[in-house]
């Protein structure tokens, strides 16, 4: 029996392959071989075929024939069997495989083996895929090398402790102990991990937390060391010392400081000396200076401290490298609530980067610049949004149109200039507006009386331009409806009054009905308008003409209207007047506190949706989660129910507005690490379909820190016989769901 | 076994490095939370699409499905990181840029064909730099030592016979 081929020489002839059918050839031929090699129990070339078939692994082809082989180069004497099987193991097997656990006596014993390059492959593999039982299995021998004198295996037990305590965080307890010394480490691999491992349990736990705060004085030390120190060629980067250590220093001092005086107080001279000494001209200075502007921000620091962070990210703005752009403006977004003032001054810097080419720079400027939208900025803000939205991409143009309207609503300095900017929106980007919009715009036109015939007029030109922009159609249609009297008689103090007949209004809205870029919803607008102009115009007989046409529609809901409106015209004309006359001023639904934005997943996809938060819904407590074509979930918070302060009742339903069911649904939630979480089961995993009704499902959290509710939901469904999946972070929970 | 659920709940820093080249082909990919086969070989596609369709002056970072991806191209390779929201995304690619640096030392002038053809030794490299996506040594010194020393133990498994053949008895 020849030898098998070896793998340098696999990849050679594989790589021949002029096509994909003949590289499929080779590998088939070459797996037969291999199998057979594996079935004969070939411990010599056991490894060599391991490693080949790992290569084919990575080009997609199936081996998982090959995990038990793994196993059993683990188990071998030789280095190269183990090194070769170890990574086998990472990446072919993982938890979800039930033989994994085989190894776990495998690793026990090489984590006791005398050859620390052994140990170390035993830690590695436990820390990069070890499942909760391997890790329970194993975390004492764990703890105990953590507890060693030799470096090269410390600073290893230190990740491998890091994910032991992520699968089992009950663990934790037992690794405190051995974390008594680590800081006094020289050697730096030791003290990164160290750090690494200390950030993991203080994030874990308010009492681990507590405990470490005595550290902060000794960090505080060694990144003064660290920033002070000479030269040092080993650590060196750009003439940075340990960049990696620095940044992770910071990010614990963060976590140690956050909501503490003291440790705030001791950090703050080191975390000035390091904002302002920082070498900014790479990219690993920037990164250094962007960690300690994040401390900074996050933990109570002085004034000048946060002015001087803010003034960094200024910087950062102006900087060549979009990168940096890029972390400055997300930053920025993060702090422009808090520090509202500082952030202002870097207005029109941010305003710049509107017209930056970068499509993630784009978004965060838009967001940002909408956070600075006040009384005060209103009318050069709104130019320059107004001027984005008119070049955006179209994925920009409904986030932005909605912006748009939300801070025109709260800051329009006249209402002139309120309908004005709706108009310039719903021509520009009428046909990305919201559905949400329309009824909005109509309820704040309603309410600017002395508008009606301005609007009315203006909205009537931009029909007889283009009535391709639905959402413009359907206010346009709404209001002609309401305010056809004014039209008519040329009533616009505004701008110059145009003189339309009549007939002419009304041949644009029947145009309307029968435009095939009307959507149904349209037609319906476009129909109770020229209803309403019953009793506003003189020209009855044609009315009345049209809407006895449409009771004999296809369109259901056009034929149910025109029916009822015959009806109102022959057998209810006195009740006609009433039925139509002008609409009173609306009043808006209160809305709940502060309208906050809710985050979306950033997607540009339209496969994963954003999330939505309504402005207006009736109950207090609930709040719409997610929001898809036509699929809802809404969460509704319960909090006083309960006799433990701590724990919010959330009841989650999901409804079903398209024409067919959500079938094998699941909703599966994950909150951040602070909190704990409990789902009990869901009504049914049926979401039937037209609205028919609900699924519900009952989640508990736990929140002991009395931190923001926040979410991250997966949805899982079949529908019209597809698998959906769909992933959404929920923010906009009450506030007195978690205070 | 594990559901998906705690997939969600179990926040990795780093959850996957990949890289690959401009036509697309995998190279190397290290996944630090456990993935069914099927999902890691849609995200791969999905990904390198995405990251394959970025134009030479965008930025390095972008956000996809949940996560942000920090990438960087060298020569004809692509580096591509996924990590969490939270994360410092210029130290990340100082990561990225330190791996580099240590392939590059370790077979000298790297290039795509070393990796290729090496391909166990790059992930020996990255095992030894990085664990469960986090870094275990910040001196390219010591990294570059033990791979050394393991590469020396490797030598040692396999060449008994040449001692034998050396003494003449062979």
């Amino acid at each position: 029996m020849p030898a098998p081929i070896r793998l340098r020489e696999l990849i050679r002839t594989i790589r021949t392959a002029r096509t994909q059918a003949e590289e499929r050839e080779m590998i088939q031929k070459e797996c037969a071989a291999i199998r057979s090699s594996f079935r004969e129990e070939d411990n010599t070339y056991r490894c060599r075929n391991v490693a080949k078939l790992l290569y084919m692994h990575m080009l997609g082809y199936p081996a998982h024939f090959g995990q038990l082989e793994c196993l059993k180069l683990i188990a071998s004497q030789k280095f190269t069997d183990k090194r070769i099987g170890y990574l086998g193991a990472m990446l072919l097997l993982d938890e979800r495989q039930d033989v994994h656990l085989l190894m776990t006596n495998c690793i026990k014993n090489d984590l006791n083996h005398s050859t620390q390059y052994v140990q170390g492959l035993a830690l590695c593999t436990l820390g990069c895929m070890g499942s909760s039982e391997m890790c329970r299995d194993l975390a004492g021998e764990v703890e105990k090398l953590l507890k060693t004198s030799n470096s090269y295996l410390r600073k290893k037990a230190a990740l491998c402790a890091v994910h032991v305590i992520r699968k089992v965080p009950e663990l934790m307890e037992m690794f405190l102990p051995a974390t008594k010394n680590l800081l006094s480490e020289k050697n730096h691999g030791v003290l990164h991990t160290s750090v690494v491992l200390l950030t993991e349990m203080c994030e874990r736990s308010p009492d681990m937390l507590s405990h470490f705060r005595k550290l902060v004085p000794q960090l505080v030390r060694i990144l003064k060391n660290l920033i002070m120190s000479g030269y040092s060629p080993e650590h060196d980067v750009s003439g940075i010392s340990d960049p990696f250590l620095q940044v992770r220093i910071l990010r614990l001092l963060r976590i140690l400081g956050k909501g503490d005086d003291d440790s705030s107080e001791a950090m703050n001279d080191i975390l000035a000396q390091v904002a302002t000494n920082t070498e900014t001209s790479k990219n690993v200075g920037n990164a250094i200076l962007y960690e300690t502007v994040l401390t900074i921000m996050d933990i109570k620091s002085e004034s000048g401290l946060r002015v001087l962070a803010i003034n960094i990210l200024g910087r950062f703005l102006l900087n060549n490298d979009k990168n940096i752009r890029y972390v400055a403006l997300t930053s920025l977004l993060k702090t422009v609530q808090t520090d509202h003032n500082a952030v202002q001054r870097h207005r029109s810097t941010i305003v710049d980067c509107l017209k930056d080419l970068d499509v993630s720079i784009k978004r965060r400027a838009m967001e940002l610049s909408f956070a600075l939208v006040n009384g005060n900025n209103i009318r050069g803000m709104m130019k320059e949004l107004l001027y984005f939205l008119d070049s955006c991409d179209p994925d920009f143009k409904a986030d932005c149109a909605s912006g748009i309207f939300l801070a025109a609503e709260k800051y329009a300095p006249s209402k002139r200039w309120h309908i004005d900017t709706i108009m310039r929106v719903l021509t520009t980007a009428g046909s990305y507006v919201r559905d949400d919009s329309v009824p909005n715009l109509i309820q704040l036109i309603t309410n600017s009386v002395e508008m009606h015939a301005y609007t009315v007029q203006r909205l009537y030109k931009a029909l007889l331009d283009d009535i391709s922009q639905q959402p413009l159609v359907q206010v346009a249609s709404w209001c002609i409806g309401e305010y056809g009297d004014l039209l008519v008689s040329g009533q616009c103090e505004e701008e110059e009054p145009i003189q339309v007949s009549e007939d002419e209004v009304l041949d644009v809205l029947e145009g309307l009905l029968v435009s095939n870029l009307s959507t149904p919803v349209t037609r319906g607008y476009s129909l109770t308008a020229i209803m309403k102009l019953s009793t506003r115009f003189s020209s009855l007989n044609r009315i009345k003409k049209v809407v006895s046409i449409y009771g004999s529609s296809i369109d259901v809901e056009l034929q149910q209207r025109a029916v009822e409106y015959n009806a109102l015209f022959k057998k209810y004309d006195h009740m006609r007047p009433a039925l139509l006359e002008r609409m009173p001023i609306m009043e808006k639904t209160a809305t709940n506190g502060p309208s906050e934005t809710v985050q979306t997943n950033g997607e540009t996809d339209s496969t994963i949706l954003d999330t939505k938060h309504l402005p207006s819904i009736s109950q207090p407590a609930s709040q719409v989660g997610f929001l898809k074509h036509g699929f809802s979930i809404q969460t509704c918070a319960h909090f006083r129910s309960n006799p433990n302060p701590n724990i919010a009742v959330i009841t989650i339903h999901a409804t079903n507005s398209t024409e067919a069911d959500m079938t094998e649904f699941v909703f599966q939630a994950a909150v951040p690490k602070t909190f704990q979480l409990q789902l009990l089961s869901p009504s049914s995993n049926v979401v039937p379909a037209f609205n028919q009704g609900s699924v519900t499902q009952v989640i508990r959290v736990l929140n002991p820190q009395k931190q923001q509710l926040r979410m991250r939901i997966k949805l899982t469904y079949t529908h019209k016989g597809s698998p959906v999946q769909d992933l959404a972070e929920v923010n906009n929970f009450p506030p007195q769901s978690w205070q | 076994m594990m559901d998906d659920t705690e997939v969600l709940l179990e926040k990795k820093e780093m959850r996957f490095m990949l890289l690959f080249s401009r036509q697309g082909k995998l190279r190397l990919q290290k996944w630090y939370t456990a993935t069914a086969e099927r999902d890691k070989k849609k995200m791969v596609r999905e990904l390198m699409q995405v990251v394959l369709a970025r134009k030479p002056k965008m930025c390095s970072f972008l956000e996809w499905r949940d996560l942000k991806i920090v990438y960087k191209r060298y020569a004809s390779l692509y580096f591509c990181c996924a990590v969490e929201e939270q994360d410092n995304e210029l130290i990340t690619l100082e990561v990225i840029h330190r791996f580099v640096e240590l392939l590059d030392k370790y077979f000298g002038s790297v290039c795509e064909l070393d990796i290729i053809f090496n391909f166990e030794k790059a992930y020996f490299i990255l095992d030894e730099f990085l664990m469960g996506g986090e870094i275990q040594d910040t001196s390219k010194k010591s990294v570059l030592k033990a791979i050394e020393q393991a590469d020396l133990l490797q030598e040692e498994d396999e060449s008994p016979r040449s001692v034998l053949e050396e003494m003449g008895l062979a």
